[in-house]
C-alpha cells in the first residue's frame, strides 16, 4: 500500500511546507518584500545624501583674504567642519555667488580688518575658526611688536598639552552601529507584527472555510499550530533576509556603513537568532488569538492587546536609544519576554549590553516560549473547533 | 478485510444540559453501505464528528475491526464534513495533494490519487483553478474527492448529497457504490430518503440522540403497520367492520385501505372481500421510508 504512518515531524512539515508555497508564490510576499527594500533603500539614500551635505561648507575669499584659505580649513577641521574653499575675482561676483548658493560664506577684505558675508546667518564652527584666525592675527601683531617671533610662540603653544584619560572610551563608530541598531529593530518588529499577524490571519481562514475539520481528522492541534508557525516563521525570514541583504550590500557599497565585515556577520546572526525567538513568542500567541474566534471581521478584536504589545517596546526603543542608549527602562525592558526581542537586539547591536546580559535575555526569551507553546497547544486545542460567537480564552483554558 | 467492521458502541455526549447523544450504537460491516436519517439537530453529524476524532465522547467507544479507534487508525477514514471544508485560495489539485499526505501518502502515490480522482469526478479541467472559483457543484466533487483520495477503508460522510444536481447524484452514488463493492464500509446521513432507500443497504434512524430503527430497508419496512389495500368495487362502505382486529382507513371507488391489528388474520379480510363480489386486488402496503420517517417524527413531537 502505499500508505505509511505519518510521523509527528513529517505532520509538522508537510503543515510548513503548505504554508511556504502559498505564502512565498503569493502577490502579498512579492509586493510586500519590494515595498520594505524601498523603504530601505530611501532610509540610506537619504543618510547618504544627509552624510555629503551635512558639515561642509564653501567658502570664497577673495583679495587679501585669500592667504587666510589654507589657515580656515585646518582650524574649521579642528572644530569638525569640512570647509572648501575658493578664490573668488571680486566681492561683486562673491556677493551674487552667495545670494544664487553657491557660495556659503564670502570672505574679503584686508587680513586685520576681514568682512564676512552669507546669506542668512553664519554656522558656528565656522564663525569659531575666523574667531580664531583673527584673533591669532591680532596676537601674532601685538607679538611682531613686543619683539617676539610669532612664528616661535605659535610652536611652543601648540606644544603645550594635557593627558585625557576616558573611563568609557568613545565609539567612533558609534553612529554607524546606532544605523545598524534600528535597522534591526525596525525589520524584526515589522516582520514580527506582519507575519504575526499572517499567522492569525491563517487560523481563522482555515476555522472559517472549516477546512479545519479535515485537518484535525489527520493531524493534531498542536502540529497544525507548530506547522503554521514554523512555515510562516521562514516566509518571514526569507522576506528579512532579502532585504537585510540588499539593504547591508547597498550601505557597504555606497559607504554609508564602513563597519568591519565580521561585526556585521554577528549583528546578522544575532539578528536571526532573535527572529527566531521573538517571532515564535508572538506568533504562538498570535495562533492562540486567531483561534478564538471564527471570522477574519473579528481578529482584530482579539489581536489588540498582542499589537501593543509590541507597539509599546518597539517606539520606545526606538525614541530612546538614539538619545540615550544606556537607558535603564530599555535595559530592564530588554530582559522581559515578550519584549526582549524587540529590545535586546538594538542594544546589543549598539553594543551596550554586555555578552552575558544577551545571552541571560535570550534563555529567558527561550523559556517564556516553551511556557507559551505548551498554553497555545492547549487554547488552540479547545478553541479551534468552536465555531460562532468569539470563545473566551478563560473557557478555553479550562475545557478538558 | 473479513472482519472490516466499524462499530460505534454506545456513545454518549452532553453540552451542559443538552444531551446531543444517548448510548448511540450501530456498526458498519465491509461492503455495507448505512444510510443514517433523522431531522436536523438528531445528532447524526456529531456521532460522524466522535467517529473523526474531531469530538471527544463522553462515554462509548469507538471500534474499528474490533479494536478501539486510535488517531493513527483514524487517518484510514475518509471524512466528508458537514460544514464543507476546503481552503478556498489553494489550487484542486494542491488542495487534494495536501489532504492526501496528511493522511499517510507519498507525494508520488498522493499526485496520482489526485489526478485519478478528478478525472473520475469529472473535474479534470478545473484541476489548476483555485477552489473558490468552482461551482458549488464542483466543490461539493472535490470535498468528495478529498474524501476519497488516500485510499481510506471506511467512509463517513454528512450529508454527501445536499446540493448536488441530478447528474451530480448519479456520478456521487456510482461512486459510492463502487467503493462500498470494494469492501469499504460506507456511512453517510441525508435528508433525501428515497435515495438512501435506494442506495443503502441498511439504515438507521436518529431521534433525540437515540437510534430509535436500525436494519435493512426491508426489516424497517416490514416492522411498520400492517395495512392492505383491497380493490373490490362492488363493496359498499363498511363491509369490513364487522370483522376482528380490522380498522378501515379510507374507501373510495370500491378501494378500501385496511389495518390489521397484530395478529389478525388476513386471510379472513380476503373471504370478506370475495363475498361482496369479484377482488381485483389485494395488496399489503408496505410504508415507504419516508412514511417511516415520519411517523418517527411525529412520535417525537408528540413526545
Amino acid at each position: 500500500m502505499s500508505k505509511t504512518s505519518v510521523s509527528v515531524s513529517r505532520g509538522v512539515w508537510l503543515v510548513a511546507k503548505r504554508e511556504l508555497n502559498t505564502r512565498v508564490r503569493s502577490k502579498a510576499f512579492v509586493i510586500g518584500t519590494a515595498a520594505i527594500i524601498v523603504v530601505i533603500a530611501a532610509y540610506i539614500g537619504v543618510m547618504f545624501f544627509v552624510g555629503k551635505s551635512m558639515s561642509q561648507t564653501t567658502v570664497g575669499m577673495t583679495g587679501q583674504a585669500s592667504v587666510l584659505a589654507e589657515p580656515l580649513k585646518a582650524s574649521a577641521k579642528a572644530l569638525g567642519e569640512d570647509v572648501t574653499t575658493t578664490t573668488v575675482p571680486d566681492v561683486a561676483t562673491g556677493e551674487r555667488q552667495v545670494t544664487e548658493g553657491e557660495l556659503d560664506v564670502l570672505v574679503s577684505g584686508a587680513t586685520d580688518k576681514l568682512q564676512v558675508l552669507v546669506k542668512k546667518d553664519l554656522g558656528n564652527q565656522v564663525r569659531a575658526a575666523l574667531d580664531g584666525l583673527v584673533r591669532q592675527q591680532a596676537l601674532d601683531a601685538e607679538l611682531a611688536e613686543a619683539g617676539l617671533d610669532p612664528h616661535a610662540v605659535r610652536t611652543t603653544v601648540a606644544g603645550a598639552k594635557f593627558e585625557v584619560r576616558t573611563i568609557e572610551p568613545d565609539d567612533p563608530e558609534r553612529g554607524e552601529r546606532l544605523g545598524v541598531a534600528m535597522g534591526v529593530t525596525f525589520l524584526l518588529y515589522g516582520s514580527l507584527l506582519m507575519f504575526g499577524m499572517a499567522v492569525a490571519q491563517g487560523v481563522v481562514e482555515e476555522k472559517s472555510s472549516r477546512v479545519i475539520e479535515l485537518l484535525l481528522s489527520s493531524v493534531r492541534p498542536w502540529q497544525l499550530l507548530a506547522g503554521k508557525v514554523l512555515g510562516i516563521g521562514l516566509v518571514g525570514l526569507l522576506q528579512m533576509g532579502i532585504v537585510a541583504g540588499v539593504g547591508l550590500t547597498a550601505a557597504i557599497q555606497l559607504g554609508v556603513l564602513t563597519l568591519p565585515q565580521g561585526a556585521v556577520l554577528v549583528t546578522v546572526l544575532s539578528a536571526v537568532v532573535w527572529y527566531f525567538l521573538g517571532f515564535f513568542l508572538y506568533a504562538v500567541m498570535f495562533a492562540m488569538a486567531g483561534s478564538l474566534v471564527s471570522r477574519q471581521e473579528d481578529i482584530n478584536s482579539v489581536v489588540q492587546p498582542l499589537m501593543f504589545s509590541a507597539i509599546i517596546p518597539f517606539v520606545l526603543t526606538f525614541i530612546t536609544i538614539p538619545r540615550d542608549p544606556e537607558s535603564k527602562l530599555l535595559e530592564v525592558l530588554s530582559f522581559i519576554p515578550p519584549f526582549s526581542p524587540i529590545v535586546m537586539p538594538a542594544r546589543a547591536a549598539l553594543g551596550v549590553a554586555p555578552a552575558w546580559q544577551v545571552i541571560v535575555s535570550a534563555v529567558l526569551a527561550a523559556a517564556a516560549l516553551v511556557g507559551l507553546i505548551w498554553l497555545a497547544g492547549r487554547v488552540f486545542g479547545n478553541a479551534v473547533l468552536r465555531t460562532g460567537s468569539r470563545v473566551k480564552l478563560r473557557d478555553a483554558l479550562r475545557a478538558s | 478485510m473479513s472482519d472490516a467492521v466499524l462499530e460505534i458502541d454506545r456513545v454518549s455526549k452532553s453540552y451542559g444540559s443538552v444531551v446531543a447523544l444517548q448510548d448511540m450504537s450501530f456498526s458498519v460491516r465491509a461492503g455495507e453501505m448505512f444510510g443514517f436519517v433523522g431531522s436536523n439537530g438528531a445528532g447524526k453529524t456529531t456521532t460522524m464528528r466522535i467517529a473523526l476524532g474531531v469530538l471527544s465522547a463522553d462515554s462509548g467507544e469507538i471500534r474499528w475491526n474490533g479494536e478501539p479507534i486510535t488517531f493513527e487508525t483514524r487517518r484510514h477514514i475518509g471524512y466528508m464534513p458537514e460544514e464543507r471544508g476546503l481552503y478556498p485560495k489553494m489550487k484542486v489539485t494542491e488542495q487534494l495533494v495536501y489532504l492526501s499526505e496528511l493522511h499517510g501518502m507519498t507525494t508520488a502515490a498522493a499526485r496520482r490519487a489526485a489526478d485519478e480522482w478528478t478525472e473520475r469526478l469529472g473535474l479534470t479541467a478545473r484541476r489548476n483553478e483555485e477552489v473558490q472559483k468552482l461551482s458549488l457543484g464542483n466543490q461539493q466533487r472535490v470535498q468528495l474527492a478529498a474524501a476519497l483520495a488516500h485510499d481510506p477503508e471506511v467512509l463517513v460522510l454528512d450529508e454527501p448529497f445536499s446540493g448536488l444536481d441530478p447528474v451530480a447524484v448519479d456520478v456521487m452514488s456510482q461512486v459510492l457504490r463502487d467503493k462500498c463493492d470494494s469492501g469499504v464500509p460506507v456511512v453517510f446521513s441525508s435528508h433525501q430518503l428515497d435515495l438512501v432507500e435506494r442506495l443503502c443497504d441498511r439504515v438507521g434512524i436518529v431521534r433525540s440522540g437515540q437510534m430509535v430503527a436500525n436494519g435493512t430497508v426491508e426489516e424497517l419496512r416490514a416492522s411498520g403497520a400492517n395495512r392492505i389495500e383491497v380493490h373490490a368495487p362492488l363493496a359498499t362502505y363498511g363491509w369490513a367492520d364487522q370483522l376482528p382486529g380490522v380498522t378501515m382507513l379510507s374507501h373510495v371507488d370500491g378501494r378500501t385501505v385496511v389495518e390489521l391489528a397484530d395478529g389478525a388474520d388476513d386471510q379472513v379480510l380476503l373471504r370478506a372481500a370475495l363475498d361482496t363480489g369479484p377482488v381485483h386486488e389485494f395488496t399489503r402496503l408496505r410504508p415507504t421510508l419516508t412514511e417511516l420517517f415520519r411517523n418517527v417524527v411525529t412520535e417525537e413531537r408528540a413526545a
